[in-house]
């Protein structure tokens, strides 16, 4: 009987989910031993026309990194939709857009101003990239930007949600593990739609720093402060995101010093992260008097950028007013 | 076009106050633009951004939160929460292209029936002097579901 079929495939992404999943050492020789690679352009050479041959269905597992930015994108994204039984929307880009999704922030044309004709560019005629040039050989085709960034459930039919920026390595060991099992007979999937391999909680839930104050008086930036390492961060003024981050990383950031940034996006049951973390921040601000409030609030120099630094793509408003004058 | 432009306006009002004032502008018969649509919190302090997001996302053009004077919170100061939480959440939607007419946070007593019309006239005003707002990000269309099929 020959393997089922793997694929992974990246879209708008960075590439570290591929080296998350690399990182789970040497259960890789699991993922072998049970599955037959068939497409997964970071690590092996595939021509799209391939995977266009195959059978619909045919690919068992296609874990799925990035946002969908261009029409290149978009395309892969349902080609992997139909050939794929079970489609994992894996890592933050794929799940809510993630960094490539702040772009969200800005029209397109904006976008390609900046990338191809600013100061630090060398373009003194402005020439910017065309999707259509005519060559001898005849007409070649570049893919074409998207006027926004869509997360893989905005393109097409998601079957599970795997977020992280990267995910963990022990949670993809642990997929890895669940789906091999659920070959062998031994275990059964979760229900379409399950977020898997996170928890069900919060990041200030795996947090082991005390919290007694309620109040914050002053917000500063981690740089500037000098953090007590037993104490809640944010009862320090230190913005961190932990309370509507969902859990699943162990609390890494906050554990090491660093506030949580809220790669793991929304916790269970929240339906815009950013509007969650508005409503936490809002609670612990340390004063009711109007002039005193906007000066605390000063020291949070990018809220927009604090609170959609991961989950812009995917939140209620999905991106500015601006970006949306730009196109749909 | 020669239709004027009617914004749609979310109001969120408290049980306790705000509320009572929309009561009472209704039972002395007092007249304010329909543009406005209330929604009843028990509290200012229930109201989650979440809620004035999905109305910006479902196409509201403006949004208003009121809630009973600072002082006189029937839950003691939750309305100073809802001020809080108003001003961080403002300065997000500023960043995000917002103009910051479009929100407005108004605190009247149960007995201000004419100020909340007055108000509610004025800031419809506003809005409709800012235009349309079409944020409408709820029109990217949701993908259709189908069950999973997995064969081993």
């Amino acid at each position: 009987m020959s393997k089922p079929k793997f694929a992974m495939y990246w879209a708008a992404s960075c590439g570290g989910c591929e080296i998350a999943v690399l990182n789970i050492h040497e259960k890789i020789l699991d993922v072998d031993a049970n599955f037959e690679v068939v497409f997964w352009p970071v690590a092996m050479d595939a021509k799209y026309k391939d995977v266009e041959a195959m059978e619909d269905g045919s690919i068992l597992l296609t874990l799925f990194n990035g946002g969908i930015r261009n029409d290149e994108n978009e395309h892969i994204a349902k080609l992997m939709r139909r050939k794929s039984q079970i489609l994992v929307a894996f890592g933050s880009c794929a799940n809510e857009g993630c960094i490539p999704g702040l772009a969200n922030f800005s029209p397109s044309s904006e976008i390609m101003t900046t990338a191809f004709n600013t100061i630090t560019t060398d373009n003194p005629q402005g020439i910017l990239p065309q999707t259509t040039y005519a060559m001898p050989e005849g007409e070649i085709h570049i893919p074409t930007i998207l006027p926004r960034l869509k997360t893989l459930a905005q393109v097409v039919d998601v079957d599970y949600y795997m977020p992280g920026c990267p995910p963990e390595s022990h949670q993809i060991a642990a997929v890895i593990d669940l789906v091999i099992q659920v070959l062998q007979g031994k275990a059964e999937l979760p229900p379409k739609g399950a977020v898997i391999g996170a928890g069900n909680s919060t990041v200030c839930d795996e947090c082991d720093r005390k919290r007694n104050v309620k109040t914050v008086a002053e917000f500063g930036r981690i740089q500037l402060i000098h953090a007590d390492p037993e104490l809640c961060l944010l009862e320090q003024g230190i913005p961190c995101n932990g309370m509507a981050t969902r859990s699943g990383c162990d609390a890494r950031c906050p554990s090491a010093g660093a506030q949580c940034i809220g790669c793991y996006g929304p916790a269970e049951g929240v339906l815009d992260y950013g509007a969650r973390l508005i409503a936490a921040y809002g609670s612990v601000i340390g004063s009711n008097d109007p002039a005193e409030i906007d000066r605390i609030l000063d020291g949070l120099v990018d809220p927009a950028g604090q609170f959609y630094r991961f989950n812009l793509a995917g939140s209620l408003l999905k991106g500015s007013v601006m970006a949306k004058a730009n196109g749909k | 076009m020669t239709e004027t432009f009617e914004p749609i306006i979310i109001g969120f009002t408290c049980n306790w106050c705000s509320y009572r004032a929309a009561d009472m502008a209704g039972i002395a018969r007092m007249k304010y633009a329909p543009n406005v649509r209330l929604i009843r919190l028990m509290c200012s302090g229930r109201l989650d951004p979440t809620f004035i997001f999905k109305a910006f996302a479902n196409g509201a053009d403006g949004v208003l939160v009121t809630g009973c004077h600072p002082g006189d919170c029937h839950y003691i100061e939750q309305n100073y929460k809802a001020l809080r939480r108003f001003h961080l959440m403002k300065r997000v939607l500023v960043q995000m292209g917002l103009e910051p007419q479009r929100v407005k946070l108004l605190w009247t007593s149960a007995a201000e029936g004419a100020i909340f019309t007055a108000e509610i006239n004025r800031f419809v005003e506003e809005v409709r002097a800012l235009g349309p707002l079409n944020w409408n990000a709820a029109a990217i269309p949701v993908v259709e579901t189908t069950p999973m099929e997995v064969t081993v």
